[in-house]
């Protein structure tokens, strides 16, 4: 969910210069709320080849604050790296040379996707408020409508951390006979009331920003700084340790000394200034609404009485399901809901409890074991 | 429980697996805990076509699982088997972990729980080359019980008589025992003769 985006030296290289695409729809999506978007565009990437069968490919799906540059850089920024680069690559865990890989950005994003800066061809200006809540289920039945463009019947494998997870388990729930490996990274089968309450903050302080404008912030030309500032900085402490932050900050001091006011004086305010500062650079605030929105609303066991179990009867994916020690916003108890429902269904699970200090983020983080993990998991499913 | 339980020497290791094997009916859904790198669930898949799943809390042994293709979940066997409904296997499989359980009355129970039946396998503490060292007034130290006194994760080992009265006292019904000793089946003595003991039980 955070920016990182570790490079990595630990074997494998990067896919080098990549480029984004668009694939223009046509044919109108009616959405879980009812509403109909007659017309989308998706911006993908994707690495590596897809074999004669067309079945190799794997689809990452990204979390809160990702979008289809999942690795690799542009030519003309060298420094944009994907932000699942030290995981995608020739010889990295999830290796190019094997695997033809597709990276894509939501529906609602702000990256090149439709969503709600984009221009609504009805009114010739942004959709703003007037674009439609998406869910994790609309994103899925989009996605596959990629996927058939590509010409990808199934998939080897379906994987994201976080709300990307959430993405991989719904495609095992909704379209069983497309997904060969699910792989749910620090997910979870629904929101807790605590996770819920943290996004609710964090819209709160978009839609309370005046320059909000009700979501029509675009026909003012000014953005909620403010508030997606403040959404990313409580965002950032939950994707964190108490340790980790301990241990990277402390309590640090920038002159060393108390001045007796409100400006930056420890470390940690300094870096979540920043990360709050840049994310509100480039961020739409109305596709923040919208992810945290798709987050609280997943719940695949709610039509089934509450039973996960019930939910995932009809699925055949294989799974990996991984969760971190540290993570508390999405913790492993919540993947071990998954797990259980998963044996509960007598489907093929593994389940991983990595221990990494680094909390959320951890799924992003470089780690031997766990990019272990992954890289044996996919080695060892048949083409 | 968070390293290799014994030296698990490969034909020990193999008579153990065939024991065992012999015991699991083809298809069974079966529960290997402490199961190490997956030796023996693969084992199971491919000559019993069993499904099952194992359970480890090492790091080492999750990844070797994967290796090994089969099912792992990675957790502590000493908090218990919540995520397991009651009566969801057709076979629960302790192999050579018992004697490292803390808690092995409540490892017992759960077994029971989980499944129609229970597998143990243990070493045999009774074996005389044990009691011959405990006699000489040394701790025992063999293939079985490839440790020293002071690094051995082993905390509870019992003789294949401990066992059968702790079933007695515990509500499990032994059905059938294998004792083995250099890979062979021991009919004679198997307290004394009988290296590692295999116990099949149910609910009774």
């Amino acid at each position: 969910m955070s920016d990182h985006t570790a490079i990595s030296d630990a074997g494998g290289a990067s896919v080098g210069v990549v480029a984004p695409c668009m694939a223009r729809f046509d044919e109108p999506v009616r959405l879980k709320s009812g509403a109909v978007l007659e017309h989308y565009e998706l911006v993908y990437e994707t690495y590596g080849a897809l074999n004669a069968a067309r079945s190799n490919a794997v689809l990452i799906c990204h979390a809160l604050s990702g979008h289809h540059h999942v690795a690799g850089r542009y030519a003309d920024q060298p420094d944009n790296i994907g932000w699942w680069d030290n995981m995608v690559g020739p010889g990295k865990p999830i290796d190019t040379e094997r695997f033809f890989v597709v990276g894509v950005n939501n529906l609602g994003g702000c990256h090149g996707s439709t969503g709600p800066s984009s221009i609504d061809p009805a009114t010739g200006r942004p959709y703003g408020a007037r674009f439609p809540v998406v869910t994790v289920e609309d994103w899925v039945e989009t996605q596959a409508r990629l996927a058939e463009r590509l010409g990808i019947a199934r998939f080897a494998a379906i994987m994201g951390g976080s709300l990307g997870g959430m993405q991989a388990l719904q495609w095992a729930i909704a379209r069983p006979e497309q997904v060969g490996h699910a792989i749910p990274i620090a997910a979870a089968p629904k929101l807790t009331a605590q996770n819920i309450a943290f996004n609710d903050v964090a819209r709160q302080a978009i839609l309370t920003d005046p320059d909000f404008h009700g979501g029509n912030f675009y026909a003012h030309g000014v953005v909620p700084q403010r508030g997606l500032r403040l959404a990313r900085m409580l965002g950032h402490i939950t994707y964190l340790s108490d340790d980790s932050m301990a241990e990277k900050f402390g309590r640090e001091l920038r002159t060393g000394t108390y001045n007796f006011g409100y400006d930056v004086e420890f470390e940690i305010e300094s870096y979540l200034r920043y990360q709050g500062d840049k994310f509100a650079g480039y961020f739409d605030a109305n596709t923040y609404l919208l992810m945290t929105k798709a987050l609280d609303y997943f719940d695949p066991a709610l039509p089934f009485g509450g039973d996960l179990s019930r939910a995932l009867a009809g699925a055949q994916a294989a799974f990996l399901v991984l969760a971190f020690t540290s993570d508390w916003r999405f913790s492993p108890g919540r993947s071990l809901d998954i797990v259980k429902a998963l044996l509960d269904n007598n489907l093929d699970v593994s389940y991983a409890e990595i221990t990494s200090p680094h909390g959320h983020d951890s799924f992003l983080m470089e780690d031997e074991h766990y990019h272990e993990l992954i890289r044996t998991y996919l080695q060892n499913i048949p083409l | 429980m968070t390293e290799p339980i014994l030296s698990r020497n490969a034909s020990l290791e193999r008579s153990d697996f065939a024991a065992i094997a012999a015991w699991v009916r083809p298809g069974a859904r079966v529960l290997d805990l402490g199961c190490g790198d997956g030796g023996l669930l693969r084992y199971l898949k491919e000559t019993r076509n069993a499904h099952g799943y194992g359970v480890d809390i090492s790091d080492d042994n999750i990844l070797a699982c994967v290796r090994n293709r089969v099912n792992v979940l990675q957790s502590d066997l000493e908090t218990g088997l919540s995520s397991f409904e009651s009566d969801s296997f057709d076979c629960v499989i302790l192999s050579q972990t018992l004697q490292a359980m803390r808690n092995t009355e409540r490892i017992v129970a759960e077994i029971l729980r989980v499944g129609r039946e229970g597998i143990v396998s243990f070493p045999n503490f009774g074996y005389w080359r044990h009691r011959l060292q405990v006699f000489a007034g040394r701790m025992p130290v063999s293939e079985t019980l490839s440790y020293q006194w002071y690094d051995t994760p082993n905390v509870h080992l019992c003789t294949i008589k401990d066992f059968e009265a702790f079933c007695r006292e515990h509500g499990a019904r032994i059905l059938e025992r294998r004792v083995l000793s250099g890979g062979r089946g021991v009919e004679w003595l198997p307290n004394l003769l009988g290296e590692l003991a295999v116990f099949r039980f149910d609910r009774g």
